[in-house]
């Protein structure tokens, strides 16, 4: 510091630069907040308007003249609303079971065959490993027309037991994937001690694997969560009778009636309905996180 | 407790590579045995053979009277302590050294008993609630001695368990390595490429290279009578020097031509065992140790010769003074307060009591 | 380790006991048993709600609409000459690739800003930057419906509020490409982002200030330190979400149902149309197998991205 200070003195364009570098540095730095600054507006400005919409009065909605980015009288009587409606709270019991459902189912196929990927090298494991991964690239919209067929076919069509039987496609590639990356990654010591220990498969599997790997078990699960609670071409085909619905479909097909939209309520049911993923989020961003960039990452 | 064996032990890669190329050993109970070699000598993998980490080729390992090749690790009543220590991060270190306890069903008390004792022995008895990642390196090699010692198993298995720590700890755990030996005499197979390790641990040293044994003896034996060149220069440090000589018949007696002229007599008990040998090149080894100035030297079968030091190493307790003799680089000990340069002649003596001569063609000493 | 490897060695050696040779065997086969079924349920899933679906589309396609009828290619050969059909594929490879260039751009932009800042106010910004992409994008996509809505569009009122016009955002076929493509942007924009963060941070600071020292400018760092070793995480990351950007449904059905005039259909919406509403279920299992040759290409060299990546990392 104080070498820099003295030939600055004898050579005033280096004194220049280092105040340049400053000043650069300040610029980056701005730069930087006012983009992020306007990236959060944009992001954020949807889902607040919705908010903003749900806790307004009908009439307020229906008001031309007014700036709709204001609440005058903010109310909740579109929350009441939406949570009276039972066919409401049905699609979100419908989302509950099926979610539940799904992620346990996710969670044991994938685990399971995480580990003996990653750990019990046998015949094809590697082009299993492979078709895992390949799977995970197939998109629901590609298959979904056969899959009307087949769950047709099972009798499965307006139950919510034919999408908790066509969910684990969305969800148990990419998490066996990612579970093979966090398994993959513990010392392979650690199933040796085990081993001389007294373990067999099960015990190192539950004793030691899945609490090691805990913060990858943590990070597929809420990605299981997140996509079967957010999943909508399956319902959309599968599914016509409103009892049966989950709420992404149902709040989409059944709240918009006619013309006469009821915004305040079909937002009020959107947020409701958005909320348990963004809660997991909240709460658990870094497992989030880590669970999305894991994909490219691992395995 | 208990006694091992290995009979014609093989490891075969896929490939057809053999890691381990047919190797006898007997261990005999309450025994601490070193397997030291370079990397890729086979000696890991024979131990992971004996753990049943690995499968075995071919041959036999016996461990207390029975053949265990299709035993599965956890019926061989082993216990391993490995390089990374391969602590559950998870379990506290209490948990850690229960777990093989607790997966064969040992009643709580008796668990409880033994955690105790062995935290005991190793003093970690107020880190028991601690996770691993809390723990020093140190400290954490002691909980994976713990986890061993609680299981009170017919044999130790320790797969390079010093090379983690730093060069202080390394002195400092394998002495506590010897203790506890000395407390539980468990049979001990212990692994590693530390030459010194292997030297001061060791009933009886097993050097392999390239998948076999090249010799097994206890420390002493080895470092004084090896059999071959590769354990000569395996075993000591600095390295045995190892310059190529003629032995030349000079009436009743032998003497060695080295090169650069030098000359250097064989003591004459030394001379039947030599005559063989008489008119043909080998390899004369002597440690640095028998290479030393000429101050106090009044032992018989000392030879002096003159030779050029280029470069001095002061260690404080002695300088080491590296010669080169034709194409042989080699080490000699000198007293620190002798006054040499590099680059000016000096005498020094070897002492020829403790040569030895190499037949080049088998790598055998003679 | 391979029963086969071992075999042959006491085959080699009859001084081994044969007996112990099929215990060895009998030991590898266990552990490949129980090794299979741990992997039978996923086996059974990606077989039989993958395979089997992808087979049977392929069969279903070439089926007369009420099924009894095998006509071969017809259904492709129908749908090429249909111009609505033509212009789906226009619109979803147009959309496809505008909206992956969009956010891939600002993605990058946004990780790259984020990486300026000091690291400590860094989670919150992430956080909210994030939230687009948390939101089930059928619901979030309600909320922009809301916003584009002719007559009460929030959006048109701030626009209005500087003094231009209001914008036709659903009605008009452009406007309603360019606000599917707005949507698609804000739900994609986060993902790339926090992947390209995570590449950005896993660049070691001292590349940086050894390039400095060489005299880099910020800009001659970002070309060459930066991107090049970004390179396989920008590639993997741009071609998977093509993959999920041209097979999108959900913003399409809510947004514009694909309207007007069928303007805005994509493969997945057309399919749906054609097969579940209209119900000629082969025709619209030929639809979305006209995704699958451009997807599998695609899924081709995500692979090849994601190999060569890990043979970087090990």
């Amino acid at each position: 510091m104080s070498a820099t200070a003295r030939p600055s003195e004898m050579v005033p364009g280096l004194g220049r630069r280092i105040g340049s570098l400053r000043s650069e540095r300040r610029w980056a730095l701005w730069t930087a907040y006012i983009s992020l600054i306007i990236a959060a507006v944009v992001m954020l400005a949807p889902p607040l308007y919705m908010l903003l919409t749900s806790i307004k009065t009908s009439a307020e909605i229906a008001d031309p003249s007014g700036n709709p980015w204001l609440v005058l009288n903010p109310t909740w009587e579109n929350y009441a609303g939406i949570i009276g409606n039972p066919m409401f709270r049905g699609f979100f019991y419908n989302s509950i079971i099926l979610t539940v459902c799904v992620v346990v189912i996710t969670m044991v196929i994938s685990v399971l065959a995480a580990f003996a990927l990653a750990r019990m090298k046998f015949f094809g494991s590697q082009v299993l490993a492979t078709g895992v991964f390949l799977t995970y690239l197939v998109p629901d919209t590609l298959l979904f027309i056969p899959l009307y067929q087949i769950v047709g076919g099972l009798g499965l069509l307006n139950s919510i037991w034919g999408l908790v039987l066509v969910y684990p496609t969305l969800t148990v590639p990419f998490c066996t994937w990612i579970m093979i990356g966090y398994f993959a990654s513990i010392p392979k010591e650690l199933d040796e001690a085990a081993l001389i220990d007294g373990a067999n498969w099960m015990q190192m599997l539950t004793k030691i694997f899945i609490p090691v790997a805990l913060p990858g078990i943590i990070a597929a699960t809420i990605f299981a969560f997140t996509v079967s609670w957010a999943a909508f071409v399956y319902p959309t085909a599968f599914i016509t009778r409103p009892d049966e619905m989950p709420l992404t479909i149902g709040v989409v097909s059944q709240l918009i009636r006619g013309d006469t939209f009821a915004w305040g309520q079909l937002m009020a049911g959107a947020l409701i309905a958005a909320l348990p993923p963004v809660v997991v989020y909240a709460f658990l961003m870094d497992y989030y996180i880590a669970g999305l960039t894991a994909g490219a990452t691992k395995g | 407790m208990a006694q091992v064996s290995l009979r014609k032990i093989v490891k075969e890669y896929e490939g057809g590579v053999q890691a381990v190329k047919g190797i006898d050993l007997e261990i005999a109970d309450h025994e601490f045995v070193v397997l030291v070699g370079p990397s890729g000598c086979g000696k890991s993998t024979t131990l992971r053979m004996i753990a049943g980490l690995e499968e075995i080729s071919a041959g036999e390992i016996d461990i207390g009277g029975a053949v265990v090749n299709d035993v599965p690790p956890r019926d061989r009543d082993i216990a391993m302590v490995f390089q990374n220590y391969a602590l559950y991060p998870h379990m506290s270190v209490r948990e850690n050294m229960a777990f093989g306890l607790m997966l064969r069903k040992f009643p709580k008390a008796e668990i409880d008993r033994r955690v105790n004792e062995a935290a005991r022995i190793l003093d970690i008895g107020m880190l028991l609630d601690r996770k691993p990642k809390a723990l020093s390196g140190g400290q954490r090699q002691r909980v994976a001695m713990g986890r061993a010692i609680v299981r009170d198993p017919k044999v130790f298995l320790f797969d390079e368990p010093l090379s983690n720590l730093d060069a202080k700890l390394r002195v400092q755990m394998r002495t506590e390595i010897k203790k506890v030996h000395q407390t539980v005499r468990t049979t001990t197979i212990y692994v590693t490429h530390d030459q010194v390790e292997a030297m001061t641990l060791a009933d009886r040293v097993v050097v392999m290279n390239h998948g076999v044994i090249e010799q097994v003896g206890p420390p002493q034996e080895l470092y004084h009578h090896p059999r071959t060149r590769f354990v000569a220069g395996f075993i000591g440090s600095p390295a045995m020097n190892f310059i190529p000589a003629k032995v030349v018949e000079r009436g009743n007696g032998l003497v060695l031509h080295l090169p650069l002229g030098t000359e250097l007599a064989v003591p004459e008990h030394r001379v039947a065992r030599y005559k063989a040998y008489a008119g043909k090149t080998v390899t004369f080894g002597i440690r640095p140790e028998h290479l030393t100035d000429t101050q106090n030297v009044n032992k018989p079968h000392v030879a002096i010769f003159n030779a050029t030091p280029e470069v001095l190493e002061p260690m404080g307790m002695e300088t080491l003074a590296h010669i080169k003799l034709g194409g042989a680089e080699i080490c000699a000990r000198l007293d620190p307060l002798v006054a040499a340069s590099p680059g000016v002649p000096l005498p020094l003596a070897a002492d020829m009591n403790n040569m030895h001569l190499i037949d080049d063609a088998t790598g055998l000493v003679i | 380790m391979a029963p086969d490897s071992s075999a042959a060695v006491l085959a080699a050696r009859p001084a081994a006991a044969p007996a112990r040779g099929s215990a060895m065997k009998r030991f590898a086969r266990r552990r490949s048993t129980i090794a299979f079924l741990m992997t039978l349920p996923l086996i059974t899933v990606i077989g039989g709600l993958v395979a089997w679906p992808a087979g049977y589309a392929i069969y279903l396609a070439t089926l007369n609409r009420r099924q009894t009828a095998f006509i071969g290619l017809e259904n492709f050969d129908i749908l090429l000459e249909s111009e609505t059909f033509r212009s789906v594929i226009w619109q979803s490879c147009f959309f496809a690739i505008t909206a992956v260039l969009l956010k891939a751009l600002v993605g990058f932009w946004l990780a790259h800003m984020l990486h300026h800042i000091p690291a400590k106010g860094q989670k919150i910004w992430r956080g909210m930057l994030l939230v687009p992409w948390v939101i089930p994008p059928a619901l979030s996509t309600l909320g922009w419906w809301w916003m584009f809505d002719p007559s009460y569009s929030s959006i048109n009122y701030l626009i209005n509020a500087i003094g231009f016009p209001s914008v036709p955002w659903l009605g008009e076929p452009w406007w309603a490409r360019i606000s599917v493509i707005i949507v698609n942007v804000w739900y994609g924009a986060p993902f790339f982002m926090i992947m390209y963060l995570a590449a950005l941070k896993s660049v070691p600071d001292q590349l940086y200030e050894a390039a400095a020292i060489d005299g880099a400018t910020g800009w001659q760092g970002l070309r060459h330190i930066t991107l090049p070793m970004m390179q396989n995480i920008i590639s993997i990351t741009v071609l998977f979400s093509l993959i999920v950007t041209f097979a999108n449904y959900d913003i399409v059905r809510v947004l514009t149902n694909g309207g007007p005039r069928d303007l805005t259909q994509v493969f997945a919406s057309y399919a749906f149309q054609v097969g579940v509403l209209s119900g000629n279920i082969p025709r619209g299992a030929a639809v979305s197998l006209f995704m699958f040759p451009l997807l599998a290409i695609i899924a081709y060299f995500v692979l090849r991205g994601v190999n060569k990546r890990n043979q970087e990392m090990a």
